[in-house]
């Protein structure tokens, strides 16, 4: 009797419980609830949140909206990949990414310290956005259009990875953020 | 307890007194072989994996690579462990209540259906054109049949979870068992439960994507089908971790005579398990766009992290009754030598105390902190998420059925475990090299390094990017101790087989490999400072300590990063 493969003692429900288990469920049960508390305190104490912004709409419309975004702020062509028109977009403006199979487009030049409205979607499949080597990490996938505000506090090159498997090119897929000082 | 059915043959097990029925034995042990088949090929494609992202070897091409990660996220991850919990399923209410089980050709027709859709989708992704790894997100698309086959696999486990529960009302109307069910037939059910509803998910997002790749479905919204493929991807998980924890109970009453510190306490964890695990499906639509972050926090939480607390009463009880039944046994000296004269050297103990903590402090540890929102941005599809899982599901899960195994094969088999020196260093092989990997690949991880990715040298890309100079390090380290671990993981399928096929038969007088001692002690006093198990709760709060650490840890990384809102 008593085992865990046998039947439990009559009184199981009534028995009382150990010293040892109450106090590490009270400690366990109270970092709990603190856990849960400061998740939802981040989005005022902390800098770092996901946004809650998002629209429906479809690869079509994304697609032009990121072509007459680019026509409207290219600057130059990348001095490393001269296929790809790096966009200067002014701050505070909406800049719209997109991600397709195998591409991050277009080239952004951001300024630090500014605040830009980036609007992310995929064209296709489902692709990630994966900053480096500051790692921030979010989805795309087409249909949905997501924007977050970002703000870069660092100067310098910056790759978006792919981080969501997107065919037997996924890991050629790139794109670049230049932000200047 | 009184034998009421005749229909059934049966035989008293000499080594436990189990009544084992045979026509269940016959199912669990088709079952059980069926699992270890998988488990090796389940392995040898994530070796393949694991020898083309060690950067110094990169053995596979491109699309073979894609084609190998695929095998193993599915097979290693579902039917390997799917096919052992059948055979658990089928074992532990038959046996421990003494039942016979119900609607053989029902659990027939299981093995049927589960075997012919694993072949089917694995047909499906060695022909190439559906290496769209175990996630399947469309509007990516894979062969029709790669859906099929996974359709019926589902199909064959719901029945696996019929029939169990048929048993239990088999066992209940024939009165084979007395009082409450015994508390590993309970955390089974638990098991089944959260089994249907993961099944059910897997159902509703599976099949209108296999109508839609035959073209009768216009389109599959991707939204949609992320949320509700992860009800199913990541609620089969939870399966695993009820069926794990189910077996660490176990094998502590089997291996020392532990009894549960308190039956109220472990059932009511299990009852929160039920409650609140499915939650966690949220975990990987944390940084996807269209979902609030109030259904996130609520979701991820795990309803305010009761599933998470649940876990944490598990991960004490379990180890904190070991102790107590050491402690009544004499070994009372101390914080921790009921702990050093453990049996180390026993398998089926050393694969389940090793079991108990890879899941606590690297699975449990790593999974807590990574479904935090927030914290989510900067570990979400990097290579540290499947070191968390290996963490899991590997070094917690697998591992915990290896340990089972080793136990059943004399039960079940009524044969002898060969190369006993090899099978005492099997798990220490399997669960440190798996501990490894998973440490190391999170520390690629942490530094970006993103997972399911062929070349992350971007060789000839103009956009390139160069990883921080660790990165090379924890990618070649994590990989030889993934090596390592499959070599453990063969090791085991090689004694598994040989034992079936070649082990000595258990002589007819033999005790059990393991056996509840005589509990000795009774009621006298133990432990320290009025608590029964001081050195459980010591090394609890080890772990308690490390998780608070490591999550302000996280935090204080990701508060260096651009501002996001």
């Amino acid at each position: 009797m008593g085992y865990s493969f046998t039947a439990p003692a009559k009184n199981w429900a009534t028995e009382p419980i150990e010293r040892t288990e109450i106090l590490w469920i009270t400690i366990a049960g109270s970092w709990c609830l603190f856990m849960f508390v400061w998740m939802i305190a981040w989005h005022w104490i902390g800098n770092q949140n996901m946004a809650n912004e998002a629209y429906k709409t479809t690869t079509d419309t994304y697609a032009k909206k990121v072509e007459d975004f680019t026509a409207k702020y290219t600057v130059r062509q990348d001095k490393s990949d001269p296929s790809l028109p790096v966009v200067a977009p002014p701050p505070g403006s909406d800049v719209y990414l997109a991600a397709s199979r195998w591409q991050w487009r277009p080239v952004l030049e951001l300024q630090k310290g500014k605040s830009y409205r980036v609007h992310i979607s995929s064209l296709d499949w489902d692709h990630g956005f994966s900053l480096q080597p500051e790692n921030i990490n979010f989805t795309a996938y087409p249909g949905y259009e997501s924007v977050i505000t970002m703000t870069p506090n660092k100067s310098g090159t910056f790759a978006i990875v792919c981080n969501e498997y997107c065919g037997i090119g996924h890991h050629t897929m790139l794109g670049r953020i230049y932000v200047k000082e | 307890m009184a034998i009421t059915t005749a229909q059934s043959p049966f035989r008293t097990d000499p080594l436990t007194g189990l009544r084992i029925d045979l026509t269940a034995a016959t199912l669990v042990k088709v079952n059980a072989v069926l699992a270890v088949v998988f488990l090796l090929v389940g392995g040898t494609a994530g070796l393949l994996v694991a020898l083309t992202r060690w950067p110094a070897v990169h053995l596979l091409p491109a699309d073979l690579f894609y084609m190998a990660l695929t095998v193993h996220g599915i097979v290693a991850l579902m039917v390997w462990i799917i096919f052992f919990e059948i055979a658990v399923l089928y074992f532990v209410p038959t046996a421990l209540l003494s039942c016979r089980l119900a609607a053989p050709k029902m659990a027939w027709t299981q093995v049927a259906l589960m075997t012919i859709g694993a072949a089917i989708t694995a047909v499906a992704i060695l022909q190439g054109d559906s290496s769209v790894m175990m996630t399947s997100y469309v509007p990516m698309n894979a062969a029709p049949h790669f859906y099929l086959g996974l359709i019926l696999f589902a199909v064959g486990a719901l029945i696996g979870c019929g029939v169990f529960w048929g048993t239990l009302v088999i066992a209940k109307e024939e009165k084979t068992y007395e009082g409450s069910l015994p508390l590993t037939v309970y955390g089974c059910m638990v098991a089944t439960v959260i089994a249907v509803f993961t099944i059910a998910s897997g159902a509703i997002i599976l099949i209108p994507t296999f109508l839609w790749s035959l073209g009768l479905i216009k389109s599959i919204d991707p939204m949609m089908y992320r949320v509700i493929w992860w009800a199913f991807g990541h609620s089969s998980q939870q399966i695993n971790v009820t069926a794990h924890i189910t077996i660490w109970y176990t094998v502590a009453g089997l291996a020392f005579g532990a009894k549960p510190m308190s039956e109220k306490v472990s059932r009511t964890a299990f009852l929160l398990y039920i409650l609140f695990l499915q939650f966690g499906s949220v975990h990987h639509l944390l940084s996807d766009p269209g979902l609030s972050s109030a259904w996130k926090i609520f979701n991820t939480s795990y309803m305010m992290y009761l599933a998470v607390l649940a876990s944490l009463i598990h991960g004490l009880t379990v180890p904190g009754s070991i102790e107590v039944a050491q402690r009544r046994n004499g070994l009372n000296n101390g914080l921790f030598e009921w702990l050093r004269k453990c049996p180390w050297g026993n398998p089926v103990f050393s694969s389940t105390i090793l079991s108990i903590i890879i899941f606590g402090f690297i699975g449990g540890i790593t999974g807590v902190v990574m479904s935090v929102e927030q914290v989510n941005m900067i570990i979400h599809n990097t290579i540290y998420v499947p070191g968390h899982f290996h963490g899991t599901v590997a070094g917690g899960t697998t591992l915990a059925f290896m340990g089972l195994t080793y136990y059943l094969i004399p039960v079940l088999f009524q044969r002898q475990v060969i190369m006993k020196p090899l099978a005492a260093l099997q798990p220490w092989l399997f669960g440190g090299g798996m501990s490894v990997f998973a440490l190391a690949i999170m520390g690629a991880g942490t530094l970006g390094v993103p997972r399911r990715h062929w070349d992350i040298t971007f060789a000839g890309q103009a956009l390139g990017y160069e990883w921080p100079g660790l990165t090379q390090m924890f990618m070649a380290v994590g990989e030889i101790g993934g090596v390592i671990a499959v070599v453990g993981g063969a090791l085991f399928c090689l004694i598994v087989v040989g034992s079936i096929l070649m082990g000595e038969p258990v002589p007819a007088d033999a005790k059990n490999i393991v056996a509840p001692p005589a509990d000795a002690g009774g009621h006298k006093e133990i432990g320290a400072g009025g608590f029964e198990a001081p050195g459980t709760f010591v090394l609890a709060m080890v772990l308690f300590v490390t998780l608070v650490l490591y999550y302000f840890v996280n935090f204080k990384y990701l508060a260096t990063l651009w501002t996001l809102t």
